[in-house]
């Protein structure tokens, strides 16, 4: 799928599927396309090139048909903002044959006691839940939650995951976008990292994070790393970064007792005593910055 | 802390279990109306807009002789129609492009369109809310007026001929407010069509009858929008007019042009 604005290329020729059942992660830095990509799927703008299909169905052409079938919470607004928050909810039940109950759904999302409040006088974490439960009020097959926990407190955060595992329990799809590593860790069966338009990385996190383990440790800096290296064990890697940070990777396997045990006889060989001994696995958000660089982004 | 979350009972099996389906055109439309028509109500500055500025209108220049209006007819029998003619072009106008404007800069009109209801459905909505917030200035604005002692003049096709006229201006209001509201940032266009509205209001026929001007100002007034609704009302209204054609010509091709821009120029983000 290609998306240009003007001269600027949004999405350059990302492929990417998202499976049935499933919860699907977009990740990228601010700028990458998730939000474009996203809104091409739901129908909000076509591509410029490219076969989109969702549920089997062109979001473009079969709008009326594929539309009654998503929940959408978009990454901001869209509520009326002198509306109460049960009375949007009431009237959006309208819309379709089978929605949920809409107290039992404020309740869900803890807004009871505010439904008589307009949303604009709601915290911004408020906010945000109404607009989940606005996404899921009309029992979707597929819902995309795009950033759904910014701006959450940790409760409600841990709340809205609860619900998004709920969803895939009962066969529902999602697909969200998300800038927070832990909420794609613990939610996505996939995950796609999309950088400058492009699909930079695409699988489980256990593939993505590997099984690479990482021993990290302390000591004075300048130590020869080429000794070090062939003292440990066959496939590590070491690097020393800043100057006296050093880092062993296993790539493909985990840290094993000996390669600790080669480390620490290394240093003990040279007098160097370690600090600061880690020993743990890549995470995402690893990943995420090798793939994507540490620059910030505009 | 009934403020946070409850993520227990959402958990149970089924719970969330797929089963979609859109609402008919008509329900979707009801309610997406009866939404706007409350949101209209509840606000302030709207109701101000399309009640009591209209009933002030009437009630002060029928009661205190601030002008002359001529033309034989009573203070009431001259401000009625013109009144009539304002509240049609507050409501369709200038409350709709306003409550338009802010709604697609609160990204309401792109939420919207995620849901079942269709673009088609979402402006019959806006069309149903307009009439039925009309209908209601009407009943309000007849009842003050023959408690002020108005009494029509028409023929009774006036029951006919009247509420074409004040369609056909809604029509054309309704063009002309969602060009704005479409096309404008949300302030420029609350800047606009208040500024719009006052000019209409001064230059329309609405309570400065439009031969106190300059005649050769006086046949182009009546070919603005406000100033065909307030003469067509008025000639209907007050002069016993069977069908006042140069006036539901003005309006017609105003709503034509007015809905033709709005379905070229219309941007829903």
């Amino acid at each position: 799928m290609v998306k240009r604005y003007g001269p600027a290329v949004a999405v350059d020729g990302l492929s990417l599927t998202a499976r049935r059942g499933e919860v699907t992660a977009i990740l990228g830095p601010n700028g990458a396309g998730k939000t474009t990509t996203v809104e091409v799927c739901e129908g909000y703008r076509s591509a410029d090139a490219g076969t989109v299909r969702v549920l089997g169905l062109d979001p473009a052409r079969d709008a009326a048909r594929l539309k009654p079938r998503l929940g959408v919470m978009l990454q901001s607004g869209g509520i009326p903002p002198a509306v109460p928050a049960g009375e949007y909810l009431r009237t959006l039940s309208r819309f379709h044959v089978k929605p949920h109950d809409t107290a039992w759904l404020l309740d869900i999302v803890g807004l009871t006691s505010h439904a008589k409040i307009p949303y604009k006088r709601l915290s911004g974490g408020q906010q945000q839940r109404l607009s989940l439960a606005a996404a899921v009020l009309g029992r979707p097959e597929l819902v995309f939650l795009d950033e759904p926990t910014a701006g959450m407190d940790p409760q409600a955060r841990h709340a809205t995951w609860d619900l998004v595992s709920a969803l895939k329990n009962d066969g529902v799809s999602v697909i969200l976008t998300t800038h927070f590593m832990e909420e794609a860790e613990r939610l996505a069966d996939h995950v796609v990292i999309i950088d400058h338009g492009r699909a930079v990385a695409d699988g489980t996190p256990a593939h993505l994070t590997g099984s690479a383990g990482q021993l990290r440790f302390r000591a004075e800096a300048g130590l020869d790393i080429d000794s070090l290296l062939a003292a440990l064990p066959a496939g590590s890697a070491a690097k020393e970064s800043p100057a006296g940070h050093y880092l062993i990777e296993v790539p493909g396997g985990s840290v094993q007792p000996a390669l600790l045990a080669a480390v620490t006889a290394w240093c003990a060989d040279r007098g160097v005593l370690p600090s600061s001994v880690q020993i743990e696995s890549r995470t995402l958000e690893d990943v995420f910055l090798e793939l994507t660089g540490k620059e910030l982004r505009a | 802390m009934t403020s946070q979350p409850i993520a227990a009972e959402a958990a149970v099996r089924g719970t969330w279990s797929p089963a979609p389906g859109a609402a008919s055109l008509r329900r979707m439309v009801a309610a997406q109306a009866a939404q706007e028509t409350r949101q209209l109500l509840r606000n302030g500055e709207q109701l101000t807009l399309t009640l009591v500025i209209p009933l002030l209108l009437l009630a002060a220049f029928s009661l205190e002789p601030l002008i002359s209006f001529g033309g034989g007819y009573t203070r009431i029998d001259f401000l009625t129609p013109g009144v009539i003619a304002l509240a049609v072009m507050s409501t369709a106008f200038t409350s709709q492009a306003i409550a338009t404007g802010f709604e697609r800069r609160y990204g309401v009109l792109k939420r919207l369109g995620a849901t079942p209801l269709s673009r088609a459905g979402l402006i019959a909505a806006k069309t149903a809310t307009v009439i039925g917030v009309e209908l209601l200035q009407a009943v309000i604005i007849l009842l003050v007026a023959l408690a002020l002692g108005w009494s029509p003049d028409a023929s009774p096709a006036a029951i006919v001929v009247v509420p074409l006229l004040v369609l056909l201006g809604t029509a054309a209001f309704s063009g002309f407010a969602l060009l704005l509201a479409g096309t404008l940032r949300a302030e420029a266009t609350l800047a606009a069509a208040n500024l719009i509205y006052v000019v209409l209001l001064g230059i329309g026929g609405v309570v400065f009858p439009l031969t106190k001007f300059p005649a050769g100002a006086r046949p182009l007034l009546e070919l603005l929008p406000t100033g065909a609704l307030s003469t067509g009302l008025r000639n209907v209204l007050a002069n016993a007019i069977v069908f006042p054609a140069r006036d539901v010509l003005t309006l017609a091709v105003w709503a034509v042009i007015g809905v033709a821009l709005a379905v070229r120029f219309f941007r829903w983000e």
